[in-house]
């Protein structure tokens, strides 16, 4: 299962921003239960939209200037961003089949 | 993904009541799958603290969702994630789950679907939901550091909650429409001590304001329909709950506010179907009593099929 790569404050720009694909960024923290019912979710999409669609994690914790820069005030948050912009977002748990489709809509 | 199609029990969601019957039901070696359409433990996986399950003196509510499903998949039950759109219960007793992954049997149901957490039903409430409105301290007090927030209601939720955003927040304002709290004596002794908290007492949220966040809510006090406002970044909404029953409407008997009716075994009128835990009247609504629900319910679904299969 393809586990999604870590972006931090200092590559968001590299990683997200400048990917020629659209992006999936996981808002995450270690504190937040339902985070951890995303994280397997994100690995399954990871592996369905390989070569589509990249899929990067970001802690909240360690990284509040990329969470604060998007207004992020809930988590989990999936944000997708194409060509550098956030272009779709998902607040809190959905099930496969939700994110899917939406997923679907923007990418 | 359902891999079987045919079990002997059904359990249709995975709160401590449908986790603890989980348990009963694969020990009684009963072929058992547990539906869930979100997150495993119900309530409990954005609870932070739970400090009133007998045994355990605390334990962070998602973990403890957690160690029940593995110990119920330890004697084999499985586990599927999907949403149940409606049950049907044909002439040879079998009843048939619809989901949205295709039907699935089984010779006996049980409900647990518990409760889903209450809106306020005010302006600006759903738009600024994940922009400072939030159901869930535990999930998002961290973006509030050293900022004002409020929390609307009184009862356990509200305090439990409310005392964990103070970790957080700056100030926290407790907005509550009566003059005094419903919550357990413990938690309001808690919450009174606390010198983060203040109380707004006969006072409503009438609308939630903000761009792109939460920056204030309009308040009225029910008394003197005296109205003001009071600046904060986030709204944290535990006001009561609703029963997860929709699905079952005009199918199984409930009362008004939603709650399936069962007597002191969890059977419901349809033989075979059970209901335990806040999904059914006259719940405690407890971890411990919804575990033993749970219980209850697999025990004597379990005893049901032995009789009414003949086996």
């Amino acid at each position: 299962m393809a586990k999604p790569k870590e972006v931090t404050d200092n590559d968001f720009d590299k990683e997200v921003l400048q990917a020629t694909k659209p992006v999936l960024v996981d808002f995450w923290a270690p504190w937040c239960g339902p985070c951890r019912m995303v994280a397997p979710v994100v690995e399954e999409l990871a592996d369905e939209y390989a070569g589509r669609v990249e899929f990067v994690k970001l802690n909240t914790d360690d990284n509040p200037n990329t969470a604060v820069k998007y207004g992020i005030r809930s988590i989990p948050t999936l944000l997708v961003f194409k060509e550098g912009k956030p272009v779709g977002q998902i607040i809190g748990f959905r099930p496969k089949s939700d994110l899917k489709q939406r997923l679907d809509a923007v990418v | 993904m359902v891999e079987e199609r045919h079990y002997d029990i059904v359990i249709i969601g995975a709160g401590p009541a449908g986790l603890a019957a989980g348990l009963y039901a694969a020990r009684a070696r009963r072929r058992t799958l547990l539906i869930e359409r979100k997150v495993t433990g119900g309530q409990i996986a954005l609870t932070a603290l739970i400090e009133n399950y007998p045994g355990i003196e605390e334990v962070d509510g998602f973990e403890l969702g957690q160690i029940m499903q593995r110990q119920a998949e330890k004697y084999g039950m499985e586990v599927a994630y999907t949403d149940v759109t409606s049950l049907e219960r044909r002439d040879d007793a079998v009843h048939v789950i619809h989901t949205n992954e295709g039907d699935i049997t089984a010779k006996a149901v049980i409900l647990t679907g518990g409760a889903d957490y209450d809106h306020l039903g005010v302006p600006g409430e759903e738009r600024l939901t994940g922009k400072g409105v939030s159901y869930c301290a535990t999930c998002d007090a961290a973006f509030f550091k050293d900022q004002i927030a409020v929390v609307v209601g009184g009862g356990d939720a509200a305090m439990d909650e409310g005392l964990f955003v103070t970790r957080y927040a700056s100030k926290v304002h407790v907005v509550h429409r009566r003059d005094e709290l419903r919550a357990s004596r413990i938690l309001q002794e808690r919450a009174f001590a606390n010198p983060k908290m203040d109380f707004i007492w006969n006072t409503v949220v009438e609308e939630i304001e903000g761009g792109d966040a939460v920056e204030r809510v309009k308040l009225r006090n029910v008394i003197t329909n005296e109205e003001s406002e009071l600046d904060a970044a986030a709204v944290f909404i535990f006001i009561g709950h609703h029963p997860n029953s929709d699905f079952l409407k005009g199918y199984v008997k409930m009362d008004g506010g939603g709650h399936v009716f069962v007597n002191d075994w969890m059977e419901t009128e349809i033989p075979g179907l059970f209901a335990a835990g806040d999904i059914r009247v006259n719940s405690a609504r407890q971890v411990v009593s919804a575990a033993g629900d749970g219980a209850t319910a697999a025990i004597r679904a379990d005893h049901y099929i032995t009789n009414a299969f003949r086996e």
